[in-house]
């Protein structure tokens, strides 16, 4: 009983983290329009950032700032954003695919100097010994899970607000215009350019605290943890549960969270232990098998954007 | 320095090569296609299986000169350009045709991004993680001039590639087929004002980027290895090289590859070849800002 308790927290405290992803995810291609194919590479700007900012000294590498885990996690979110910037200024004036091009390259960039700067990021045997907010005065292993599981649901909770308020906001609005004619939001003075860039950015930041967030929770990160399978599982969480809706983007963070350890866990117990690496290819083929049968059948997804009707225009 | 170039030009040869399907689905069917990568690998991985087959077939394969393969290679290669333009083929009717029908070109390339890591972890699931080799000899480098070395492959790889980029021009500029490619490419819509089937041109961008981006994997596959992330490492470069030369221009996405090739294998002794995928990007990045038409592209 005790085994199942804690495996649920588990499995909530890391789908609540890629929730979190989802919502940035939501706010850039689900309410603006912009394709982020670089998802794993914000995360790990986080994650890393994180990381460097919160552990102990490691002999012969930079960081080890042993900071409050709140000053790590707000490392984190500046850090992503930055990076944001950096993909952002140059594509974002130009034709949306740039910006998918672009930001597969930055996550792709951001995975060789993870594997390879081996001062900054330990290289291929990552960084260990992260340390877990409160750790030492919650002690214990069961409680402490819900503890941060807690704490994780709370800054969920949060985002999803602030979400929900920016995308009704007159922001958000400028947003939808944007994504659906452009010419006629910037008949109007919006600068389509502006407004992309703080909405990729904010959602960037949302993905680089969720990588803090993980970092904190497993306390050790390596290359592996950020390859583009994350980014495919982000996209397929958004389109099932609804891109263009903050709870879609909930909803699906859970459901396919559940459906990837559900066929992990089937997949490990009914293949033999040689094929044991080739099954997890198989996953991965699964999944992307399920992303297209969801695109071609049901684009909406589980819940899909609702549309929003002035109170001024009703009779 | 010399032997920079050299490595770069041969690099750039392959980048070339699969930009071209790149570029040409870009501004053909205006999606950024994230599958061509495993075209790539698909395209040497049906050259590996066609010549496991010949060598039960045949006894011992002799080689051609210098090469480091014999004349099975070369039916390999017409076998897999065929069968990887038949697989993009595929893809497109399944996939990518459907989702044209209802929705933007930019869940075009979702699904592609779909299908690209679904096909990957195919092969790795069909063939396994480890590199594979055509020819396990050791090739002796000749040296055509003091302090060059290049084998005898690469020299072939070189000299293909501008059989293939030749063609392709002559196939673009004097056929009436080639020139209706141009035409939709230009603007699908008036293209199909005047007649042209647009679908006969979307299934021969398909067929020639497919067929293509085979001879960059079969190439690769001889001068380096075969990996199931063969393709996928490549991808960068193929996009920055098809931006760079200007998306839509085959010959700009050959400039652009050689140009791409050429920068990765210069700024090897300065960053090392680590991060040589992360110099094709930070040349992407500075077309992008500075000239986002590209070098040979038209529209703004």
């Amino acid at each position: 009983m005790e085994g199942y308790v804690a495996y649920a927290v588990f499995f909530l405290t890391v789908s609540s983290i890629y929730a979190l992803v989802c919502l940035g995810l939501n706010l850039q291609w689900g309410v603006t329009g912009l394709f982020n194919v670089g998802i794993a590479g914000f995360f790990a700007v986080g994650a890393y950032t994180t990381a460097l900012l919160t552990g102990p000294d490691y002999p012969g590498q930079f960081g080890g700032f042993s900071l409050p885990v709140p000053v790590g996690w707000l490392g984190a979110l500046v850090m992503a954003g930055l990076a944001a910037l950096v993909v952002g200024i140059p594509t974002l004036r130009l034709r949306d695919d740039h910006l998918a091009i672009s930001t597969f390259g930055i996550a792709i960039v951001i995975q060789l100097v993870a594997l390879n700067f081996q001062k900054l990021t330990g290289g291929p045997l990552g960084i260990n010994f992260i340390p877990r907010p409160l750790a030492g005065t919650l002690g214990g292993s069961g409680s402490y899970g819900v503890f941060y599981l807690a704490v994780v649901a709370v800054i969920l909770a949060l985002a999803y607000a602030g979400m929900e308020r920016l995308v009704r906001s007159p922001w958000g609005r400028v947003l939808r215009a944007i994504r659906e004619d452009e010419g006629a939001a910037a008949s109007l003075g919006k600068s389509a350019a502006v407004f992309r860039l703080q909405a990729f950015v904010l959602g960037s930041t949302l993905m680089g605290l969720a990588g803090g967030m993980y970092a904190s929770f497993v306390g050790f990160i390596s290359p592996a943890d950020f390859q583009p399978i994350l980014t495919f599982q982000i996209w397929t969480m958004l389109i099932l549960g609804g891109s263009g809706n903050n709870r879609g983007a909930l909803i699906g963070a859970y459901a396919v969270w559940a459906l990837w350890s559900a066929s992990g866990a089937l997949l490990h117990a009914l293949l033999p232990a040689a094929l044991q690496v080739r099954g997890a290819a198989l996953q991965i083929v699964l999944i992307g098998l399920a992303l297209a049968i969801a695109l071609v059948l049901r684009p909406r997804g589980l819940i899909g954007e609702q549309a929003v009707v002035s109170r001024h225009a009703r009779l | 320095m010399l032997q920079l170039v050299a490595d770069g030009l041969i690099q750039g040869a392959m980048v070339s090569l699969g930009a071209i399907g790149l570029t040409l689905t870009y501004s053909i069917l205006r999606f950024a296609n994230f599958t061509q990568g495993e075209f790539v690998t698909g395209g040497a991985y049906a050259a590996l299986m066609a010549l496991a087959g010949f060598a039960g077939m045949a006894q011992g394969p002799g080689k051609i000169g210098a090469l480091s393969f014999g004349w099975p290679m070369l039916i390999a290669l017409i076998i897999a350009m065929a069968a990887t333009g038949t697989l993009a083929l595929a893809i497109e009717w399944l996939l990518f045709a459907r989702l044209r029908r209802h929705g933007s070109a930019i869940t075009l390339v979702i699904a592609s991004f779909g299908a690209s890591l679904a096909l990957r972890n195919l092969i790795a699931f069909a063939f396994g993680p480890q590199p594979q080799y055509f020819s396990r000899d050791l090739q002796i480098a000749i040296q055509p001039i003091p302090g060059l070395r290049v084998t005898p492959d690469q020299l072939f790889v070189l000299g293909l590639t501008s059989v293939a980029v030749v063609s392709l021009h002559i196939f673009l500029s004097r056929t009436t087929l080639g020139r209706a490619m141009r035409a939709t490419s230009e603007n699908p819509a008036l293209a199909m004002l005047v007649g042209i089937d647009v679908r006969a041109v979307i299934r021969w961008t398909w067929l020639i980027g497919g067929a293509l981006a085979a001879v960059a994997g079969i190439f690769l596959g001889l001068t380096v290895q075969l990996r199931p992330t063969m393709g996928f490492d490549l991808l960068l470069p193929l996009f920055a090289a098809a931006i760079l030369g200007g998306i839509g221009s085959p010959y700009g996405a050959v400039l652009g590859g050689l140009l791409i090739g050429l920068a990765e294998s210069l700024s090897v002794p300065f960053v090392g070849s680590e991060y040589r995928q992360a110099v094709g990007f930070l040349v992407m990045l500075a077309a992008l800002l500075w000239r986002p038409q590209g070098l040979l592209g038209e529209r703004g």
